[in-house]
């Protein structure tokens, strides 16, 4: 299609935030939709040169190589420990934390519950995709009961391999969590939620309130084995369930 | 770097030492985790900087939250310390390759205790192949500094930050569980004579004015793993001119004493023993474990010469010196493990052993 | 009525098609041809574009820029159009 751009307005574009690099994330990985979202509210409020985030390991091991703030690349599991050694040094800086299933659910649990319970000033995204994407597809904490991955191949048993975690609802018990939500990023209705709760927690950072808390519900098209599209309405059909979108911890002043 | 100190002198424990000299050295923050025989130094900056500093002070949830933390705000350009005992510092292995591999200068304190597991709360040397050679995965090391006196717990701070800071890599005060408790008379350095300057690559938020700095250990490319590798190396090479280490009569001894930290305390006692029994034996104290000062060992190592190392452990710095000796002495090793201390009479009676079998002249 | 358009940075997408799930006009669909990357990449097929700007964000790359109609009032502070080539 031929279409002439001369006489309209630019509505949306890459946030300046997001580098040029192109990501290494598989097609239709809700990782991509994520940064971008993070970076857009970050570009949007003006806080670029006063903010500092933590990468994980796991698929978002390369987080820092797309978003244009300065970051530093976390141990498995510590991110939220190295988060709080950064935020504790420069308190009146923005500090967030990216960390998937594995890293903050599985060999970091103490880091993330005490991270909270400390009511850390930070935000800490939470990417839960019910697997392992970056090692091939193994189970992860938050699998899913009777979900086939490379070591559950005859799908999860909840008897010998534990249940799925709710780690948000876990820490939405403690003190330290100011605000506690679910999203998603898989439609255009969601990625404007999310987008509002990521600026909401920025907001109460700035006032110091304590741990801002978003698990983003996403999809793992490759470590599913199905297409994006697929991979959407399963998460949808299988994942919301039991991971329900939604707000879970609330403050009275944010309502 | 000349440390200045206090005109009069202080009695304190090693630990609580070591703990004031962080307060006068701007330490920025500290992370810990309790473990005997270490915990004076958390219990000390908890009581002691709320009322005189800014600093943060924060009791983790782990030595593994710790040593993280520790990346975190060392990455973020504070001046940063943690401390632990053997069984915790295991524990922080995986951080300090993290920190050794991104290039972020900290001080970290190991008190160490008798070993392996959760071993005993009495002092031992047993961590030294862990501090000297790596410790956790990867190629690296890091500075180490073995303290033998109160004195020095305090000022091997302001030496570990300096070399940290100036090197870009962790140093560690490799001291042990008698040093940290003992009480002993210490000039303590002065407060804000340790200078501090701003790291132009810490993650501090980007200005307009300069490219994103990441902290990461993370190199996929082969090829540019390698380069970070050989940066590293070069770094440890040029860290040798750090190489530091006490000399006691070896002149003219014909047996070598070799020892480090607390057992060198011992050793001297030894040599004082021994000359007046009319046996020549002198010490060599490596003070710097990494770089460890094998040039000077080199430099002593002569046929009619004997080494004897001294470790409360099962033999580990002894193969440092006979690398440096390189079979040019023989080199001997006594040893007490388990919290045990040799005691001046045990390694007397071997340096009189070794004289009669190698026929040692007694002036 | 409001008309829009997509620019979409075909050597970035990756074909994993959200964003043609995601526009309510049916104006995109998979190419025909490959990009560099070997993936059928995301174009316009109709030219009844809202600019809506669904299909940015939800698309993972970044890989598209939205523009619309300038309303008359606001059309004399258009911003630059320089920032992306297809």
């Amino acid at each position: 299609m031929e279409t002439k751009i001369d006489s309209m307005e630019l509505v949306y574009a890459k946030p300046e935030t997001l580098t040029d690099t192109p990501m290494h994330y598989c097609p239709g990985c809700g990782h991509g939709v994520a940064h971008k979202i993070l970076m857009e509210v970050i570009d949007e409020m003006g806080i670029t040169e006063n903010t500092i985030g933590v990468a994980p390991v796991g698929c978002s091991v390369f987080a820092y190589m797309y978003m244009n703030v300065d970051m530093q690349e976390a141990a498995h599991g510590r991110a939220s420990a190295a988060a709080t050694g950064i935020k504790r040094v420069l308190p009146d800086k923005f500090v967030f934390s990216y960390q998937g299933d594995g890293d903050l659910a599985a060999i970091g649990t103490a880091e993330t519950i005490h991270t909270v319970n400390r009511g850390e000033n930070i935000l800490m995204v939470f990417i839960n995709n019910g697997i392992y994407g970056m090692t091939g597809g193994q189970m992860a904490p938050t699998s899913l009961a009777g979900m086939k991955t490379s070591t559950s191949p005859y799908g999860r048993d909840c008897a010998t391999m534990g249940t799925p975690i709710k780690m948000t609802e876990l820490i939405a018990n403690l003190p330290g969590a100011y605000y506690v939500t679910r999203q998603s990023v898989h439609t255009p209705a969601a990625v404007r939620k999310l987008k509002k709760a990521i600026k909401a927690s920025f907001e109460a950072q700035k006032q110091k309130k304590g741990t801002c808390f978003i698990e983003i519900v996403s999809n793992c098209p490759s470590g599913w084995k199905m297409t994006p599209l697929e991979s959407n309405d399963w998460m949808e059909k299988n994942m919301f369930p039991y991971y329900t979108p939604g707000d879970i911890k609330v403050p009275q002043e944010m309502k | 770097m000349s440390i200045q100190h206090d005109e009069s002198p202080k009695l304190m424990k090693g630990n609580e030492a070591l703990a004031e000299a962080a307060i006068r050295a701007n330490m920025q923050a500290y992370f810990g985790y309790p473990i005997t025989p270490q915990s004076e130094i958390l219990e000390y900056l908890t009581e002691q900087v709320p009322k005189r500093s800014k600093a943060v002070v924060l009791q983790a949830e782990s030595e593994v939250a710790s040593i993280n933390m520790i990346y975190g705000a060392g990455g973020a350009g504070a001046r940063v310390m943690t401390s632990s005992s053997s069984p915790g510092f295991s524990l922080m292995q995986e951080g300090i390759s993290y920190i050794a591999a991104a290039e972020i200068p900290c001080l970290l304190v190991n008190v160490q205790r008798g070993g392996p597991g959760l071993g005993t709360i009495q002092p031992a040397q047993g961590d030294y192949f862990q501090a000297t050679k790596g410790g956790g995965h990867g190629d690296y090391h890091i500075i180490v500094l073995a303290p033998n006196s109160v004195q020095e717990m305090a000022d091997f701070v302001f030496e570990g930050f300096r070399l940290a800071e100036e090197y870009r890599m962790p140093a560690l005060i490799l001291a042990d569980g008698a040093i940290g408790q003992m009480m002993e008379k210490v000039y303590l350095p002065k407060e804000g004579s340790l200078p501090f300057t701003q790291h132009d690559w810490a993650t501090t938020g980007k200005p307009k004015s300069r490219e994103r700095n990441f902290i990461t250990s993370l190199h996929m490319e082969p090829d540019k793993m390698e380069s970070v590798n050989l940066h590293l190396q070069d770094k440890y090479r040029k860290l040798r001119k750090e190489e530091r280490y006490e000399l006691f009569k070896v002149k003219d001894a014909d047996i070598i004493l070799v020892a480090f930290g607390l057992t060198a305390r011992v050793c001297t006692k030894v040599m004082d023993l021994a000359n007046e029994k009319g046996l020549r034996v002198g010490v060599v104290r490596p003070i710097t474990l990494y770089p460890f000062p094998s040039d000077i060992i080199a430099s002593l190592a002569t046929p009619n010469r004997v080494f004897l190392t001294v470790e409360m452990n099962s033999g580990q710095m002894v193969e440092d010196v006979r690398l440096a000796v390189n079979g040019k002495s023989p080199v001997y090793f006594r040893g007490r493990m388990g919290g045990m201390i040799p005691t001046p009479e045990d390694i007397l009676l071997e340096v009189e052993a070794l004289a009669e079998k190698h026929n040692l002249i007694q002036v | 009525m409001i008309t829009g358009t997509v620019i979409i940075a075909t050597e970035i997408c990756k074909g994993c098609e959200l964003c043609i799930a995601s526009c309510p006009q049916n104006s995109l669909a998979l190419s025909s041809s490959i990009n560099r990357k070997g993936y059928r990449y995301a174009e316009l097929v109709l030219d009844n574009c809202t600019g809506c700007i669904n299909c940015a964000l939800v698309c993972p790359d970044s890989a598209i820029t939205v523009y619309r109609q300038a309303k008359p009032a606001k059309r004399a502070s258009s911003p630059s159009l320089s920032a992306q080539t297809a």
